[in-house]
């Protein structure tokens, strides 16, 4: 098969998998089903384009003409790849878990929901693979509005509330700034295609418009949730975990960081934007974002809530390592959106497991859970640990490169905000671990039921990324060639 | 003097803005509905004189062909406003037709009352 | 040659997308049984996008058509031409008169007294002659009358609404609109009385021997007064919203997707053909008028409408400022401006269209137009509500519907010209375009539906507001004929007409 064809595979089996779970709505373990062929089919074909790409292909497809010159156009280059490596496999992971969490608490309209993701997952594919910014735009905000229904699956005040929250700042900021931003590129490049090197290099912008142009992205890019943009991500803890873990731990922010790389990378290129000096306030804007959200984090006693801001944070370490503009931050930028996104969907599914087994909201609850629920905690663990920075855990891998970006270019700002952080970190996370195990049962809890682990599908879920997550400590390879491969054709330029 | 002669010789032109502005004020500040209507004739009457008092050429006589005719006024805005005086006719009655069904929906024609009727079943 | 006696249909095209409606109306009048009268319609009206498409195409290959009435050659006589820029507008119109007409009989029997239902569809027949009038038209009184044709029979159309607030309606409508007109008539007749003549084309090649200036600009002036009233150009809107609210639902359809669509593709025949740039744009000020009035329209009606309890009326305020959107792609004055103003023409009225008529099934659903009363109409009649989603999503210009490609030709033109502020405006009211149509689907989808008996609407009407909802999307992604035949009567409009 070509690559033009695997694209459009891999773009057809998430839609065709959306109708296929609306018509077998009927019948729960056959739509089931349905979903996991779906998402293996989808994972298969991802998969079979990597070989590809690690040759040093660029499979690329045209699809049809929006506007006179600007076309929508799918090409796929490392970033992209490692991008819907990590939606499709750990679309598998998050249906499996799905699977046990909404029948475990006994959800309703599980039909809706199961299209919904299908179709997010669509939006998140299609972001990957997009070739120029009018169709990254297009799925950016496909996978906004699929989203929706998700966030508000609950139907409630409370879930109205935060969709509102949740539909105005994506939906404010990628129409009052990151089209405008697009479109700008369009009228001084004359085409919005993801260049190697740079597509505004050869223009003659002054730095204070490409400042305001970088800006504009930055903060239209709404769903990197670089501060002052971020309150989305709090307000869209009241969905159910599946889609906390998938959406707001992997494809939705993750969409976002990889729409900043791409931008940077592609858009204005390493050089370009280095030596202009014109994206220098992103160090301080990132690294607040950082210390800021952790600090927050700390403070809150809700779990998903802290998850929640930590990923802010994480977040910001990739645009912070962006920022940096060396060759070796950006590995880091780009193995770090592998390496957070299955350590945030570790911690999440052991949240939403916390919730099935326990209905246990509240970290000050969750004394002595360790011994009810191994599993969950130690899984809960191993993403702690990935969060900080500690090897064996993937995170240590992602953490160590931004690290030497940061010193090779002497960007003090950048390492003291690391530094701070994996402090912080360990302040938020470490406690949890703590009390689940160390600590005795509080006596106020009421006798609380005895329970023991969530449901199977959901504990062989979290299982799964857990052991991933050292796995990726072991065996880099994919993600560190992959990120190696992008930076090389920026450095060879 | 000159100018004095100028603004009098244009006399058809201040009747037709005379007629004009009348029948859009009247149209504006009149709260009667039949009474606006009239003022919309009146406002469509002076775009007629408008059209054809230009058309009329001094000592020119209709389109007659014979030697001894050689001047004409242009029959043209006759047959415009032919039509445009069909259109107005036309407009006014179904104008009046309103006006007559609004006032058994309503009870009154005067434009005030029933514009706060209107606004109370808005409201209701 | 033709033969004596034989009849050449394709010479006669542009007549007949005229005479076609009129004597269908003319029969529908004579039948007057509702259900032939409807059957008379039907013909006419899906008579009529087969004439337009014939008429496009052969403008597309071959280039304007000149088609002289009764065969007296212009500028003596009455001339029908027609160019890329009316043929587009032309199919569209014929297209959703067609579909309307599908969409109607049962919607109108729940709505109108069964005793007026053939005048109902004479009246329609005569509105959509009148529209296609207007647009066939090459000479300005002509115009006039065609004009008149089709507002009388809206008056009319509008007034047979079930609510007595209808006729109100009507009535203010009348006054405007005939104010509109008459302003349109005083600037021909300034035309007529300098240049001497009343073919468009000829007074465009005649403006520049005129020697007095002011006549020009001043008829200039009542000419774009009176399209303004009938475009519903804010602050002459006035008679829109309630004429929306309160007409038979699929009349609003109707009347929403063509009426001020045509009265604009008239302005830019004007301003672009016939006073052409240089006297339209740059000896007046019109560009900066067009722009501030189209950016208060935009931001103040979208937010009227944020508020607004009754849902026709909302869209009529939406509908505002869409128009506003319109105009400001005339006001840049740059080609992609104005293709961006165009396609909006074209996109918007398929959106609206599609949500007025997926309202039209509420209603005859349930009989409701409050908003307050919508509550959980989502679970009850998911497929009309996906529609009106489907169509809102396209007013607040997400890419992959019809208004994207619009919003994208006016920010474009708006950051080629330089006027950030106008980019920014653009984005800000479909931001508040989000906050009103949110504002329905959290209704709709988040509150529980009332025990009120729910009817579902006829498979005709579902079927072509799903039909006309997915037009929304497909015109989003393949964008040849609203994108690219909006950059034809662009192209077309800004050569002005051969002098």
């Amino acid at each position: 098969m070509t690559g033009a064809e695997l694209i459009t595979l891999a773009l057809l089996i998430p839609l065709a998998g959306a109708v296929g779970i609306a018509v077998t709505g009927r019948f729960p373990n056959l739509r089931e089903t349905v979903t996991l062929v779906t998402a293996v089919a989808l994972c298969a074909t991802v998969l079979s384009i990597l070989p590809l790409v690690q040759a040093g292909e660029r499979p690329a497809l045209d699809v049809v003409s929006l506007f006179p010159g600007v076309d929508m156009i799918f090409r796929i280059e490392p970033l992209g790849m490692l991008f819907g490596i990590i939606a499709s496999s750990l679309w598998i992971v998050n249906s499996i878990y799905s699977i046990g969490y909404m029948r475990g608490n006994k959800e309703q309209r599980q039909t809706v929901f199961y299209v919904c993701f299908s179709i997010a997952i669509f939006g998140a594919v299609g972001v990957a693979f997009a070739g120029n910014l009018l169709t990254l735009f297009l799925f950016y905000e496909i996978l906004t509005i699929s989203t929706y229904p998700l966030v508000t699956h609950k139907a409630n005040a409370e879930a109205k509330a935060s969709g509102r929250v949740y539909l105005l700042i994506l939906m404010g900021t990628s129409m009052m700034l990151l089209l405008p931003a697009i479109i700008w590129v369009l009228v001084e490049a004359g085409t919005t295609n993801f260049t190697p090197g740079g597509l505004l290099v050869n223009t003659t912008l002054s730095t204070g418009m490409i400042g305001l142009m970088l800006a504009l992205f930055i903060f239209g890019i709404g769903k990197a949730a670089v501060m002052p943009v971020h309150s989305w991500l709090p307000a869209a803890m009241v969905a159910p975990t599946p889609v906390s873990a998938l959406l707001h731990a992997v494809a939705v922010v993750k969409a976002g960081v990889f729409t900043v790389v791409k931008v940077v990378v592609y858009i204005f290129g390493v050089d370009f934007l280095a030596t202009s000096g014109a994206g220098d306030w992103l160090t301080y804007v990132a690294g607040f974002t950082v210390i800021a959200a952790s600090v927050i984090a700390l403070m809150q006693d809700n779990l998903k809530r802290r998850l929640a801001y930590s990923t802010i944070s994480q977040l910001s370490y990739i645009v912070l390592a962006t920022a940096i503009l060396t060759p070796i931050s950006m590995i880091g930028a780009m193995l770090h959106i592998a390496m957070h996104a299955v350590s945030k969907i570790t911690l999440f599914f052991a949240a939403g497991s916390i919730y099935t087994a326990a209905h246990k909201t509240e970290i000050s609850q969750l004394d002595g859970i360790g011994r009810l629920m191994p599993w969950t905690m130690g899984a809960f663990a191993v993403g702690s640990l990935s969060m900080i920075g500690v090897p064996p855990t993937a995170g240590f891998i992602s953490k160590w490169f931004m690290l030497s970006g940061g010193m090779e270019s002497e960007n003090w700002v950048a390492v003291g905000v690391i530094f701070l952080s994996t402090v912080l970190n360990a302040c938020y996370f470490l406690p949890i671990v703590y009390r689940a195990f160390w600590r005795a049962p509080s006596e106020q809890d009421n006798h609380p039921p005895a329970h023991g682990e969530g449901p199977a599908p959901v504990v062989l879920a979290l299982t799964i990324t857990a052991l991933g997550v050292l796995a990726l400590f072991f065996f880099p390879d994919v993600p560190l060639g992959l990120a190696e491969a992008m930076m090389a054709e920026e450095i060879a330029r | 003097m000159n100018l004095l002669n100028e603004i009098l010789a244009h006399y058809n032109y201040w009747i037709t803005i005379f007629l004009m502005v009348a029948g859009v004020f009247t149209v504006v500040s009149k709260s009667n509905m039949i009474k606006r209507l009239v003022g919309l004739s009146i406002f469509q009457t002076s775009v007629y004189l408008l059209y054809l008092s230009p058309g009329k050429i001094l000592g020119g006589t209709p389109p007659i062909l014979d030697k001894a005719y050689t001047v004409y006024s242009n029959p043209l805005p006759h047959v415009l406003i032919l039509t445009a005086i069909v259109v107005g006719v036309a407009t006014l009655a179904l104008g009046l037709a309103l006006v007559v069904r609004i006032n058994e929906a309503f009870g009154s024609i005067e434009e005030d009352e029933v514009v706060q009727a209107v606004y109370r079943d808005d409201h209701a | 040659m033709t033969v004596p006696g034989e009849i050449n249909w394709h010479e006669h095209l542009p007549v007949l997308q005229v005479v076609v409606p009129l004597s269908g109306a003319l029969l529908a009048a004579i039948v007057r049984e509702g259900r032939l009268a409807w059957l008379v319609a039907m013909i006419a009206c899906w008579a009529m996008p087969i004439i337009s498409i014939a008429l496009l195409t052969q403008v597309i290959a071959s280039g304007p058509i000149s088609y002289a009435m009764g065969g007296w050659p212009p500028p003596v006589g009455i001339e029908y031409r027609i160019d890329q820029a009316n043929a587009y507008v032309m199919v569209f119109v014929s297209i959703m008169a067609a579909l309307v007409m599908t969409y109607m009989p049962r919607s109108t029997a729940d709505e109108i007294r069964p005793e007026k239902h053939g005048w109902y569809y004479a009246c329609f027949l005569l509105c959509l002659a009148g529209l296609e009038g207007m647009l066939a038209s090459g000479d300005a009184f002509n115009i006039f009358v065609f004009m008149e044709i089709s507002s009388l029979s809206m008056y009319v159309l509008i007034a047979l609404g079930s609510d007595r607030r209808a006729l109100v309606a009507a009535y203010q409508y009348l006054m405007i609109g005939t104010l509109g007109a008459t302003f349109y008539v005083i600037g021909v007749g300034l035309l007529f009385t300098m240049t001497g003549t009343l073919n468009l084309i000829d007074i465009a090649s005649r403006l520049n021997q005129v020697e007095h200036a002011r006549p020009i600009l001043a008829a200039m002036a009542f000419i774009v007064v009176g399209l303004g009233l009938k475009i519903a150009l804010f602050p002459m809107h006035l008679w829109l919203p309630n004429a929306y609210a309160f007409a038979p639902s699929a009349a609003t359809a109707f009347i929403a997707s063509t009426a001020t669509k045509v009265a604009v593709y008239l302005l830019l025949r004007y301003l672009f053909s016939v006073f052409g740039v240089e006297i339209g744009f740059e000896a007046t000020p019109a560009s900066g008028l067009f722009l501030t009035l189209a950016v208060m329209a935009m931001i103040i009606a979208s937010t009227i409408a944020i508020f607004e309890r009754n849902v026709k009326r909302m869209l009529a305020y939406s509908s505002v400022a869409q128009i506003g959107y319109i105009m400001l792609g005339i006001g840049l004055v740059n080609q992609a401006g104005l293709t961006g103003g165009i396609a909006h023409l074209f996109n918007h009225a398929i959106i609206k269209g599609t949500l007025f008529l997926a309202i039209g099934c509420v209603v005859y659903a349930t009989g409701i137009t409050r908003v307050a009363s919508m509550a959980g109409i989502g679970r009850t009649m998911p497929l009309t509500m996906g529609a009106f989603v489907t169509a809102g999503l396209g007013l607040i210009g997400v890419p992959g519907t019809a208004g994207f490609i619009s919003k994208w030709y006016l920010v474009q033109a708006a950051i080629e010209a330089g006027m950030w502020w106008i980019a920014a405006v653009i984005v800000i009211s479909s931001v508040l375009a989000v906050i009103y149509i949110g504002r329905i689907v959290e209704i709709a989808w988040f509150r529980e539906p009332s025990d009120r008996q729910v009817r579902n609407p006829p498979p005709e009407m579902l079927a072509v507001t799903i039909a006309l909802a997915a037009a929304t999307i497909y015109f989003g992604i393949f964008t040849d004929f609203s994108g690219g035949g909006a950059a034809e009567a662009a192209r077309v409009l800004f050569g002005g007409y051969p002098r």
